[in-house]
């Protein structure tokens, strides 16, 4: 009797959890749809912040990510590909292993700081290259851990069918391995994009934002994020409005993005 | 004598990291174009031998091979330990195949896993690489169920054919000797009884060496026999012999199933 009273309390008690956690998803998802769409306008999309849009900040925001992706994603491969197939698991790959979960984790602020220190400090000024490596320092981690975890998956007898066709090492690798991985790793690149697009933190005191349209990324650099981070503390309506509209469009990409992610491995593995 | 493909003289083999040899000074030789199997219970080094044979163990860092392994290839003899370079391991396993126990295709067309070892041996004349896999395949029995699908992927096979594949994908390579590692342990009886009469059919062009934990298959297939036992040969002889009157107790209670 008491054993079925006790699976009774723990049922009810992990549902109601459950409900909590989900409801609060869907309020702020909810919220932010309803304000969000109620403030969106066609010249959201076509003025650029100045004029009360995001044009430039949305370029801005993905020139930014797709530089740090285009450096991060074949320096995380490599290094993921060196952890996996070339260290033979010794001490190094496990002290580099340990070093990049560490990272992985570390506040992203930190990063920001670091990056200032280095990088902005030195010139004087908020550039955007400084933004573009903060995102990089980011992105490099979850790269080598995606690399890493889907080689794992990799079955060594495939590594060995191809060393005993007369394979070299490396295009083993290349042409076989990695094509056998290569689900694991694109979706593990998609999440990591959909990652460090919605970071505020790391820009923050790096490239830190820009009205303007521009490309030039030794100045100060326009960033979705950061925006909604000033737009929101802004007294007038209209601001508050554009901080709505610009959540609500990044919560969009960074929900698509993920989503193709999940989409790309349920369908293929 | 002349007529070996290949022989171990004193061959002991040490995994890394473990101080005891796990096979001692085995002296095997293979005959050319028949078939020997390997029999004896798990652990008794038959896989390692097989693996030391190709030298694949090289993926592995620090293992230790002793002895000689000789290789009677082209009318010349080689040590295959003596092999140091990349390359020259490379060319060594164009002339030793392996067949592994789970099937392995590549996530690529069927065309393209058996033009694999080719195009890395360096072939490139499209009309002679067509010819060969065409040849391959036809040899490996597996032709007719693949000609009108070369160009999809080979994932989409049965484990069956899955395996013929890889054999196809190694006599491609038209090597002198194929080791097989209990090449029919994941498949059912039918597609077991499709790769065995493959192998019997092989031996006219290559020599066989195939480990195996079933010795129904062993006394079918096999011309010659080796027993072996916690590292080291306790018995070679002609497959009949083994299996109706073998010269050691021991061998004698694995084949009547007192122990293994």
């Amino acid at each position: 009797m008491n054993r079925l009273l006790l699976n009774k309390i723990i049922l009810v008690l992990s549902t109601l959890s459950a409900v909590i956690g989900i409801s609060f998803l869907f309020w702020i998802l909810a919220t932010l749809t309803y304000k969000g769409v109620s403030s969106l306008h066609l010249s959201t999309f076509t003025q650029d912040l100045v004029n009360g849009g995001i044009r430039n900040l949305l370029v801005g925001q993905f020139t930014m990510a797709l530089i740090a992706s285009a450096i991060a994603v074949p320096i995380g491969m490599f290094a993921g590909i060196w952890l996996r197939e070339y260290s033979n698991q010794n001490k190094l790959a496990s002290i580099i292993r340990n070093l990049s979960d560490v990272m992985m984790s570390a506040p992203s602020i930190v990063i920001g700081v670091f990056v200032y220190a280095l990088f902005v400090a030195p010139f004087g000024n908020y550039n955007g290259f400084a933004g573009v490596i903060a995102l990089t320092i980011m992105m490099i981690p979850i790269i080598i851990s995606t690399t890493d975890n889907m080689l794992a998956l990799v079955p060594k007898e495939l590594r060995e069918a191809g060393i005993a066709l007369g394979g070299s090492k490396h295009k083993i690798i290349m042409q076989i391995i990695i094509k056998a991985a290569k689900v694991g790793i694109t979706t593990g690149v998609l999440l990591s994009f959909a990652r460090i697009i919605g970071e505020t933190a790391p820009l923050l005191f790096t490239s830190a934002n820009n009205q303007f349209f521009t490309m030039d990324l030794t100045g100060q650099f326009p960033s979705l994020t950061v925006s909604i981070y000033n737009l929101a503390t802004y007294p007038d309506e209209a601001s508050r409005e554009l901080a709505w509209a610009a959540s609500f469009v990044l919560t969009a990409i960074v929900l698509i993005i993920n989503l193709t992610g999940r989409y790309m491995t349920r369908n293929k593995k | 004598m002349t007529n070996l493909i290949m022989e171990t003289k004193d061959f002991s083999f040490t995994y890394a990291g473990v101080d005891a040899p796990s096979l001692k000074k085995i002296n095997l030789p293979i005959e050319k174009n028949r078939i020997t199997a390997m029999i004896g219970p798990s652990g008794c080094g038959k896989s390692t031998l097989l693996r030391a044979m190709n030298r694949i163990h090289d993926l592995y860092p620090n293992n230790k091979y002793e002895g000689e392994i000789n290789l009677y290839s082209n009318g010349k003899k080689e040590n295959i330990l003596d092999l140091k370079k990349e390359n020259d391991l490379i060319r060594l396993r164009q002339d030793v195949g392996m067949i592994f126990q789970k099937p392995t295709p590549f996530p690529m067309s069927i065309y393209d896993n058996v033009a694999y070892g080719m195009r890395l041996a360096g072939v490139k004349n499209q009309s002679e690489l067509d010819g060969r896999v065409e040849k391959a395949l036809q040899d490996s029995a597996i032709w007719k169920e693949t000609k009108d699908r070369l160009n999809t992927s080979a994932l989409g096979m049965s484990g069956g054919q899955q395996q013929r594949l890889c054999i196809a994908r190694a006599v491609a390579l038209k090597p002198d000797i194929m080791l097989f590692d209990e090449p029919t342990s994941a498949l059912d009886p039918i597609s077991t009884g499709a790769i065995e009469e493959l192998i019997a059919e092989l031996k006219k062009d290559v020599s066989i060496v195939i480990v195996t934990h079933n010795m129904q298959q062993a006394s079918r297939l096999s011309d010659y026999t080796a027993f072996m036992y916690l590292g080291d040969l306790i018995e070679y002889d002609k497959t009949d012999t083994i299996f109706m009157n073998p010269n050691e107790k021991l061998t004698e209670d694995y084949i009547t199933g007192r122990f293994g």
